[in-house]
């Protein structure tokens, strides 16, 4: 019964940042219906920056959660130009192309910020400087570190954040009619452009928190770590239904807890047959599976609406 | 109008290149009359220098440029001609697809022997290519026993095999730690999955209780679902087949989740400053092997050469790249060319004192009865601790007085004066090494 907690301590942390980083794809999309494919790579960048800023600052002996915090607080408007760059350069100028044009721009875009990390970090494993001690507590058998707390309550935190944008402000009120039309929020004085704008900005910003928690996380970064994280944070996003806020979040931790299930129990289940090394497997086939009969996700029934 | 100019320009372009090419070429022969005579000889050095395991490829390449370095000061003349040593080196990235790619470079470029290279994993396919192009390569790294298994005469390699390398550390494990459970984990990799299966099968011939396999990839970094579904059988020990870059976390996380099994790993993750770096406190005690003697162990002379050269000490196989490629040296001396045609016979027949000790190699092109070494991390530093010589195993120390003793004659002594226990529980792991 302890592993399968920890089992599920392991999926909670790794899902909560899946949410997050789902929670941009589905923002981005929510907006005008293009699947960004180049944020996961926003995550690697802002995992990278924070790295260079807390390798930096790790020596000049400043309390650990001040260096990570700087680290953040540098990688988040880095990601955020980043995000706004994007935005302005790859998809504003094509918006009213055909829907394809913007996915392939999309694709370019996450190469071209791959290959800049590579320039920039080099090929290497990066490990992250480890100046925050990690304590282990106890629960009923099973671990949980400060620093999976940390992960968790930020996740949490920053999706309550956006909610509270997303519903409660005159901004998130104006994001919201944008999805819904953006011809008509137009002629109703929204400014589409820059409601568009800012939801890159606030994806990016996400993003930049996820890469930061992906790096001390793991105490690694590495400059493809950003593709597959981004394909399973936008399979997350579908998971829950894509477009849907609170789907992202619902998705991102179901994932995480599916893969660590998968990798824990799969070989059980198979007898062995199917190793560990098939985890995302396991977690693709549930997503599949839940594809199968529910084509517009978990909480998606919205999208199937819009056309 | 304009693509016609385009196109002209090009052909223009083209044409002056294909004359460069040929100018060049000719070039040595010709104006080798007037001053001394010389040749330019191309020793190819592959390992991967970008990537997680940089830091063991720019080990390797030094050797190489040590050794290459002092055979220029030595002034060696071949075939009457003054000899100049250059190396070509290249990056194969770790990656399968790649090795096979500057194989075939450094084969078209006719360089007249490669050490390389790092992995396994493309010193394998990268073999094929040599073969074809009748190239001498040796490899001062690569573990796995396919690599020489091929039937290709032209390989060779300087440090043990991974069926050599899987029972010295699983006897080291079964003699030191008595565990009675213990788990598997690789990385998938032709490497990784070799060294994992011959730990196997020294560990069960040792009735040890082996867990049902745990993979990752050689990218991994999150091994928190597998170590957890570890962590439920109680292992005493975890053993991992596979590079540091995934072997640091692999530990940091495996000590996150409160697992107190011994953690030991092959040759790939046992860098003891890289361990340090990724794993962290989670580093002290890890247990890893090596396919030949510790890097501090070799020969004195190569050692203050060394640190002179590139002010910091041998990691892990450049003293035994270095080898490589004074092989090659020693062997174009002996046959009086450069020529590998001439020369490979030459090779396969040394008999040669390196920094690693005594070489000479079998019918497959291994080195005869060659050291492992096994190390564990204590205070923050890799010891060795024992060493595994033809089917026997002895602590560092016996093996460092052997050594003293009879300095001249390598290959037999430390043997003899295996401990008695260690003898017996070696036996099992000689049988397993034999099927």
């Amino acid at each position: 019964m302890d592993i399968f907690i920890q089992q599920l301590i392991n999926g909670v942390t790794l899902g909560s940042v899946y949410a997050v980083v789902a929670l941009g794809y589905t923002m981005v999309y929510g907006i005008i219906q293009l699947i960004n494919f180049a944020h996961g790579e926003v995550v690697l960048i802002g995992a990278m920056v924070a790295f260079s800023v807390i390798t930096a600052l790790a020596p000049g002996g400043w309390p650990p959660l001040m260096v990570v915090a700087a680290g953040t607080m540098v990688a988040i408007p880095v990601c955020m130009a980043i995000g706004y760059g994007l935005e302005r350069a790859a998809y504003r100028p094509l918006r009213n192309a055909p829907r394809l044009a913007p996915l392939i721009s999309a694709i370019g875009m996450s190469i071209i910020l791959q290959h800049l990390a590579l320039l920039v970090w080099s090929r290497n494993f990066i490990a992250f400087p480890q100046i925050i001690r990690s304590e282990p507590y106890h629960i009923g058998g099973a671990i949980i570190t400060n620093v999976q707390i940390a992960i968790i309550a930020t996740s949490v935190a920053m999706m309550a954040g956006l909610a509270l944008i997303v519903y409660r402000t005159r901004l998130g009120t104006a994001m919201r009619a944008t999805a819904q039309n953006q011809h008509v929020a137009g002629l109703m004085g929204v400014d589409i452009n820059r409601i568009i704008a800012v939801t890159f900005l606030i994806a990016a910003a996400l993003a930049a928190v996820a890469g930061v928690m992906v790096g001390s996380y793991y105490g690694i970064a590495h400059y493809q770590m950003g593709s597959l994280l981004g394909l399973k944070a936008f399979s997350a996003a579908v998971l829950g239904g894509i477009g849907n806020l609170p789907g992202a979040m619902l998705g991102g931790v179901l994932l995480g807890v599916v893969e660590a299930l998968g990798a824990g129990y799969i070989g059980d289940f198979t007898d062995n047959w199917f190793g560990s090394n098939y985890q995302d497997v396991f977690a693709f086939m549930v997503l599949i599976a839940v594809l199968v009969f529910r084509p517009t996700g978990l909480l998606g029934e919205r999208v199937g609406e819009r056309t | 109008m304009k693509q016609s100019k385009l196109v002209l320009t090009l052909v223009a372009a083209a044409v002056g290149l294909i004359g460069c090419g040929e100018e060049k070429k000719p070039e040595p022969p010709k104006v080798a009359a007037p001053p001394p005579p010389s040749i330019e000889i191309k020793i190819g050095s592959v390992a991967p220098l970008t990537g997680g395991i940089a830091h063991l490829g720019k080990d390797n390449e030094n050797g190489v440029l040590l050794a290459l370095d002092e055979a220029n000061a030595g002034k060696i003349k071949i075939d009457g001609k003054d000899a100049k040593f250059v190396i070509m080196s290249e990056d194969d990235q770790a990656d399968p697809k790649v090795g096979k790619t500057v194989a075939q470079k450094l084969a078209d470029a006719k360089v007249a022997g490669v050490v390389g290279h790092l992995n396994s994993g493309t010193s394998i396919p990268a073999s094929e290519v040599y073969n074809g192009a009748g190239i001498p390569v040796i490899s001062g790294s690569a573990t796995n026993p396919k690599l020489t298994e091929q039937g290709f005469k032209v390989q060779f390699r300087v440090v043990g095999r991974d069926d050599q390398q899987g029972p010295a550390i699983a006897s080291y494990l079964a003699i030191n730690n008595k565990p009675k459970v213990v788990a598997i984990v690789d990385d998938a990799t032709a490497y990784g999955e070799g060294l994992a299966n011959e730990v196997e099968k020294t560990l069960k011939a040792a009735k040890i209780n082996v867990l049902p396999r745990e993979k990752g990839t050689d990218k991994t970094v999150d091994w928190k679902a597998v170590l957890t579904k570890i962590k439920g059988r109680k292992p005493d020990a975890v053993f991992y087949g596979g590079m540091d870059a995934t072997a640091g976390p692999l530990l940091k996380q495996g000590r996150e989740l409160g697992i107190k099994a011994v953690f030991a790993f092959g040759d790939g993750a046992c860098d003891g400053d890289k361990m340090k770096e990724l794993a962290g406190e989670a580093a002290e005690g890890l247990m890893c092997s090596t396919a030949g003697i510790p890097a501090a162990a070799a020969d004195s002379k190569f050692l203050a050469a060394f640190k002179k050269k590139f002010n910091s000490d041998p990691k892990i196989y450049s003293p035994f790249t270095y080898d490589a490629a004074n092989l090659l040296i020693e062997a174009m001396k002996k046959a009086n060319s450069a020529d590998p045609a001439k020369y490979l016979p030459e090779l396969a027949k040394m008999d040669y004192k390196g920094a690693t000790g005594r070489i000479m190699f079998d019918e497959k092109g291994d080195r005869k009865d060659p050291e492992i070494t096994t190390s564990v991390m204590k205070g923050g530093k890799l010891e060795p601790v024992a060493i595994f010589k033809a089917g026997q195993t002895v602590s560092y120390e016996v093996f460092l007085k052997a050594a003293a003793a009879a300095p001249a004659e390598a290959p037999k002594p430390a043997a003899e004066v295996a401990k008695d226990a260690a003898k017996t529980a070696a036996e099992p792991a000689k049988d397993a090494a034999k099927k």
